[in-house]
């Protein structure tokens, strides 16, 4: 039994016509007709091969892309206690928005997810509310304090898929070299947010040339990729498993690419805004909702994470979809808040900055789309007859204004908001059953 | 222009006409009844988040001296200390329907937030470490006044740049004028890219020579809590402008309040080369002139906003 959580979905019976399907796991890359019956994929044929059965649903695709889902390891969902920014269901209904098949919940919530009980019962709630299987992770130490180790044992035991203090560094060396050690014991990736609390400081954003203009602290890239190197060693030493969340620094690229070299048990993720956006637009306008941390860096920045996206250096895209209340964001930066929302906007983001103008192949994006699956344990999607259907209907032309139709999360903070983008999910199929249908959509499939 | 936000909304002739327009307001100070009547029955609310004596009381007697209505808030025995946001400070007094809003507070790019938040103009008397627009101006009012023009004028602004909001705000007004800036401080006190607001860093005074103006920056006792300079001693003996090494030929400036011993020596303060005191005697009249371009012509009809501005000579 997986330890994902999803409300019960009437398994799905739909065919898919005429669908470009594009899976590179699979070696896929051609138009097809689908055919899911009782939620998981029956069959692939020629385009117009297939008839759908009584009562199935008929879906258009022609012009259209079929991709496996993606799959987000990291996402703040805020239960418990912080549902005025999120909760488990507008949180997984933003994330099938996105085209998004299963995404895993960080721990920072109120309470702290550190213990079994908290974790269960957050589980049995998933099991009521989530609209996509949604796992979670557990705190590396309790209440995120960063000095004493949580349950670890008993919290796999309780499903969860591994542990971060993500939100905050694990700043001891000797706590996390702890953790290490009862990995061994316990299991699970060890998710690491890295950032030494003395060199960020109290800083707002990038430490740069923005940040010398708008006379705000900065948080210089070493305080990110100081504490990769540190924990790679110690997970070289430990023979420890580590993934390094959210990276933004070219010189956290290179730190990854060297413990890689080095055969450390390491993969890493990148989120969408640090591989469409740098600093420069908070010369445009000093807006909170591009304040997140990591923050936003410089352009050379942007291009060692791209390039590491491309060779492989970063395995996985994830959003960090971290949804903060309209009055918590409309407050000077400073006061703001780190975190922006990215479910909604992730495929069409990183295909409007990158796949678009020819810098990353389509079929790469969508490849480390989903790859945060497996860094997890977790299976991945696949357009492949036997397995369950966990793809989504992409159509890559249509063009939108973030925002401008509201959002289904809970929260508007959206960095991207204003923009306009190419590539728009058009319908996602999770877990087995349909979890979303566009609105336009939904109603021309009628 | 509605608001006054950064020097970076200014081109050099917006600066010249206003500091052409201060001048021109000099004699008013000068008279025994010193008001005209300019700015009758518009309404100016002083929002003050932090505290201050020069630029609040200047913007008052500005405000006065041009017959406006002025009202102050400071952040203190406010709605602020029961919890009220920025937003619904700001929304609530602009239900008094000002024509302007002065607004200082300890964050970067609150008073543009506040333009956003309010249909009256906008004057941003200082937001956190990022500018202080109208202090820039009357640093350059008084050194004209002094030295002429500013074209091709070296000028060091030393101390704690990172901290300073007045840096940030003079480097942009100097260069626009033409002058040529460079920082000097303790590199602890340099953020990382300052060279990009078009100025030079230096760490130590050996060039200050090459100065024809030196502008002081003050040295907060804070700063020494985080570690950014070991003592005021040690700070002192780098960095403190004293007899020594401020040339006579040299003009020495200071934003205030100074911190006697520590910037400045004694000595310097109370030099003939210190235009301290015309900085603040420039204060009024800088600020007099920023609320009649923001106010004089305000809500009169679209293409008759230029009217307050003079009248261009004929061809």
């Amino acid at each position: 039994m997986l330890p994902l959580d999803c409300r019960e979905l009437p398994p799905a019976d739909v065919l898919v016509r005429g669908a470009h399907v594009l899976d590179p796991r699979a070696g896929i890359d051609a138009p097809h007709d689908v055919l899911v019956r009782g939620g998981e994929i029956a069959e692939l044929g020629p385009p117009g091969s297939l008839s759908a059965p009584a009562g199935a649903e008929v879906l258009d695709g022609e012009g259209r892309h079929l991709l496996p889902g993606f799959v987000d390891p990291h996402v703040h969902l805020r239960a418990p206690g912080q549902e005025h920014k999120e909760d488990l269901d507008s949180g997984t209904r933003a994330a099938a928005a996105g085209g998004y098949v299963a995404v895993v919940a960080m721990p920072n919530t109120d309470p702290v997810v550190d213990s079994a009980p908290v974790l269960r019962s957050l589980r049995d709630a998933a099991r009521r509310e989530a609209r996509i299987p949604v796992g979670f992770l557990a705190a590396v130490t309790r209440g995120l304090d960063g000095e004493a180790l949580t349950e670890m044992a008993e919290l796999r035991d309780a499903g969860a898929l591994g542990f971060t203090d993500d939100g905050r560094p694990v700043h001891r060396a000797g706590i996390l070299r702890k953790a290490l050690q009862y990995q061994k014991l316990a299991g699970g990736v060890l998710c690491l947010h890295e950032e030494d609390p003395t060199l960020s400081g109290r800083g707002a954003m990038h430490e740069g040339e923005v940040a010398a203009r708008l006379g705000l602290a900065g948080i210089p890239s070493v305080s990110e990729s100081t504490m990769i190197a540190r924990d790679a060693a110690l997970a070289r030493y430990e023979d420890g498993r580590i993934h390094i969340q959210h990276l933004s620094a070219l010189e956290s690229v290179e730190a990854v690419a060297e413990a890689k070299a080095r055969g450390v048990r390491i993969t890493a993720e990148v989120s969408p805004h640090h591989l469409a956006l740098t600093d420069d637009v908070l010369l445009e306008a000093l807006d909170t909702r591009c304040k997140m941390n990591p923050p936003l860096r410089a352009e050379a920045d942007r291009q060692a994470l791209v390039a590491g996206l491309r060779d492989g250096t970063i395995d996985c895209i994830a959003t960090d979809h971290a949804p903060h209340a309209r009055e918590e964001k409309e407050v000077p930066f400073e006061e703001a808040p780190m975190g922006t929302t990215g479910l909604e906007t992730a495929f069409a983001a990183v295909h409007t900055a990158l796949v678009r103008p020819g810098v990353l192949d389509l079929a790469l994006v969508v490849e480390r789309l989903s790859a945060g699956a497996a860094v997890l344990g977790l299976p991945l999607p696949e357009i492949r007859p036997g397995r369950p259907a966990d793809f989504c209907l992409v159509d890559l032309e249509a063009e939108w204004e973030v925002g401008e139709a509201g959002y289904e999360s809970r929260s508007e903070n959206c960095c991207f908001a204003g923009r306009r983008l190419h590539g728009r999910v058009l319908a996602t199929v999770a877990g087995g059953g349909v979890a979303y249908r566009e609105r336009s959509f939904a109603l021309s499939a009628a | 222009m509605r608001h006054l936000l950064s020097i970076e909304d200014l081109d050099r002739p917006a600066i010249e006409r206003i500091l052409d327009r201060a001048a021109s307001f000099t004699e008013v100070s000068e008279r025994e009844i010193k008001k005209v009547p300019a700015l009758r029955g518009r309404r100016v609310l002083n929002l003050f988040y932090e505290a201050s004596t020069r630029t609040r009381s200047s913007f008052e007697l500005a405000a006065k001296a041009l017959s406006a209505d002025v009202v102050n808030f400071a952040a203190g025995g406010s709605s602020v200390e029961k919890g009220e946001s920025l937003k619904d400070t700001v929304q609530t007094l602009s239900a008094y329907q000002p024509d302007l809003i002065v607004i200082r507070t300890p964050h970067v790019g609150a008073a543009e937030l506040v333009a956003r938040w309010t249909t009256a103009g906008v004057v941003n008397a200082g937001d956190g470490k990022h500018e202080h627009p109208t202090q820039a101006l009357l640093d350059v009012y008084a050194l004209r006044e002094r030295i002429g023009g500013l074209d091709g004028a070296r000028i060091w602004i030393v101390g704690d740049v990172a901290h300073s909001r007045v840096a940030r705000s003079n480097i942009l007004a100097f260069t626009k004028l033409g002058a040529h800036v460079t920082v000097c401080g303790p590199p602890t006190l340099i953020p990382r890219g300052m060279e990009a607001l078009g100025c030079d860093v230096a760490y130590s005074l050996d060039n200050l020579g090459e100065a024809e103006v030196v502008y002081a920056l003050r040295m907060q006792h804070e700063r020494m809590s985080d570690s950014f300079v070991p003592s005021l001693r040690e700070y002192a003996a780098r960095y403190q402008i004293d007899g020594r090494r401020l040339s006579p030929r040299q003009v020495l400036m200071h934003p205030g309040p100074v911190n006697r011993g520590v910037e400045l020596a004694a000595e310097v303060i109370d030099s003939p080369q210190a235009i301290i005191g015309q900085q603040v005697a420039a204060g009024v009249v800088v600020r007099m002139a920023v609320l009649y371009e923001l106010l004089a012509g305000r809500g009169a009809p679209e293409g008759a906003a230029t009217a307050s501005t003079p009248a261009p000579q004929p061809a």
